[in-house]
């Protein structure tokens, strides 16, 4: 009794084990991958600077500074008396991050529900879903400041400004999460609709207790699309809104000291990759609490 | 027919014929077929032969082109809708997300059934088809043999008079094959229901059932039934007795007599 107790118990705490070894592996290994490219950086650097090579492009300290002068940048002021670069960044990206996370949000449950309704709709699938496409073939910039001139007179006070840059995020959301959330909707296997049938489920049953749970790998792998290109859409969003209070506005106003200052510019987009770097653990995250399948049928 | 013999019938078949519009293909032609309650019955024959169409229309999953079908003196589709049958397929179809206890639930979930009669009945089934202890694995953590056992509760768990079974077992291994035969009849002993098993193993069809219904392909017809007169319970020694070979020795000449136009690949089905 108490052998077969051990036995059913020792599996499970050597897979614990393996799984925090794993892990250990997988930190041990980006931090490998970023020292590697820290040091092709300044390897290439070097080697274009010493040899005086002028193609594709003149390195200098302005096209490429030290990885160390960026980071250096972090803990001066970017202006007199005010306070470290870091700290304008840090409070910037939450900024960022809050219309991001909005974006997001809306865009995920606008694209679920444009899936769900589309796939219910064979006409409107045919007739609608090209325009859907279309939709992502007009440059985001080109319509930022319509939108925004739409959008921000009708936001209640608090939203003002950043819901209209939420919007704009949503619109790169909403794309990949319909298009992977409808395919994923039809993946559900033929003979399990069929079995479905032989319990006279309704539509609305069908939906819930096999379309959406079939869907799942592919709704996630669409999110973790959609995590990232939220973040850029909120930050090329705060470019014709004129806001000063994101990471966008951040990035417009150190291009015009990149010659002077390269290293702001540059300190700058090292955080806003790590803000769209989270965005995207944090799906990668809720997809293994939510998703178990076997292990080769993950999307 | 009398008023009492025909509300008697489980599945009242007539004049069933069923052509797809593509190829025109005459999959079924002119089929009659009755089934009393607590018979089981095998359907067997080639490719083609259009058993499984035969399946699918007493299920209400495809319309028949002409003739009536019958479910417990319903049509077809009030059957469907009332959760008269459960159906097995040749692949289990279990839902990956769902443990196998879910996995059982899920008609019962269908049928708006609360949690803990759900959970009761769940553990009666598990009994039946000897996977307790199985309860919270996955399906994919389970043998062919075990998922295909998961899909006979789930199909008998809301108690349908009809269990209707499309080559069950016909993805399985020979010994799993003959011993998930004998659970079967295990189980439809203690649970009483009308069987129809569609089979291309002449053995299994012998060895299962009360009646062997053999089919010939191109159109699909019944060529004739053959009554299985071994007794119930059957054991291992049952596959040894000799009316058990006379029996499958029948059944394979009446395939072979109807087989003069099948292809070489169906041959080899019939050896």
């Amino acid at each position: 009794m108490s052998n077969a107790a051990v036995a059913v118990r020792s599996p499970r705490a050597r897979e614990r084990r393996a799984s925090l070894v794993e892990g250990l592996g997988r930190a041990g290994l980006v931090v490998l991958v970023v020292a590697a490219l820290i040091g092709l950086w300044e390897l290439y650097r070097w080697i274009w600077v010493s040899t005086g090579w002028t193609r594709p492009f003149i390195v200098n300290d302005t096209s490429m500074p030290h990885v160390w002068t960026i980071f250096k940048a972090f803990s001066q002021p970017a202006q007199v008396n005010q306070p470290s670069l870091i700290s304008v960044l840090l409070h910037k990206t939450a900024f960022t991050a809050k219309e991001a996370a909005a974006g997001f949000g809306l865009g995920a449950v606008i694209g679920f529900v444009l899936a769900v309704v589309l796939v219910h709709a064979r006409l409107l699938r045919r007739g609608f879903l090209p325009y859907i496409v279309g939709s992502q073939t007009v440059p985001i910039l080109a319509i930022a400041p319509m939108v925004v001139l739409w959008v921000n007179p009708r936001l209640p006070g608090p939203l003002q400004g950043w819901g209209a840059v939420a919007v704009i995020a949503t619109y790169l959301t909403f794309f990949p999460v319909t298009i992977n959330t409808l395919r994923g909707l039809q993946s559900a296997d033929a003979r399990a609709l069929e079995l479905m049938r032989t319990y006279a489920a309704s539509r609305w049953k069908v939906l819930w207790k096999l379309r959406v749970p079939a869907s799942l790998p592919y709704v996630f792998s669409a999110l973790r699309l959609a995590a990232t290109a939220s973040v850029v859409g909120a930050i090329i969003g705060e470019l014709p809104t004129g806001l000063q209070d994101g990471l966008g506005g951040a990035i417009i106003n150190f291009n015009q000291y990149y010659s002077i200052e390269p290293q702001e510019l540059w300190a700058t987009n090292v955080i806003a990759a790590a803000l769209g770097i989270a965005f995207f653990v944090i799906v990668v995250l809720a997809e293994k609490a939510i998703v178990r399948r076997p292990p080769e049928e993950t999307v | 027919m009398s008023e009492a013999a025909a509300a008697q019938a489980v599945v009242r078949l007539e004049g069933v014929t069923k052509t797809f519009p593509r190829g025109g293909v005459t999959a079924l032609q002119d089929i009659d077929l009755e089934l009393a309650p607590r018979e089981f019955v095998s359907l067997i024959g080639p490719s083609g032969c259009g058993k499984s169409t035969l399946l699918r229309v007493i299920g209400d999953l495809t319309a028949p082109t002409s003739g009536s079908v019958t479910v417990n003196g319903k049509s077809a589709r009030q059957a469907r809708n009332d959760g008269d049958y459960g159906i097995v397929f040749q692949d289990a179809v279990l839902f990956d997300w769902r443990s196998v206890s879910k996995n059982i639930a899920l008609p019962l979930e269908m049928l708006g059934w609360g949690r803990q009669r759900r959970k009761t009945r769940v553990a009666q089934l598990l009994d039946l088809v000897e996977l307790t202890g199985f309860a919270d694995h996955r399906p994919w953590q389970l043998s062919g043999g075990m998922q295909q056992r998961v899909a006979i509760a789930r199909a008998l768990s809301f108690e349908p008079s009809l269990l209707l079974m499309d080559e069950p077992f016909g993805a399985l291994d020979e010994m799993t094959r003959e011993r998930l035969n004998l659970e079967l009849l295990s189980i439809w002993e203690q649970t009483g229901n009308t069987v129809v098993f569609v089979t291309h193993s002449i053995s299994e069809a012998v060895f299962l059932s009360n009646r062997v219904v053999v089919m010939s392909p191109r159109p699909g017809r019944i060529a004739g039934t053959i009554d299985i007169d071994l007794p119930y319970p059957r054991t291992v020694e049952t596959r040894e007795a000799p009316r058990y070979f006379e029996l499958v020795t029948e059944v394979r000449e009446l395939l072979r007599s109807r087989g003069e136009h099948l292809l070489p690949e169906e041959e080899a089905v019939l050896e």
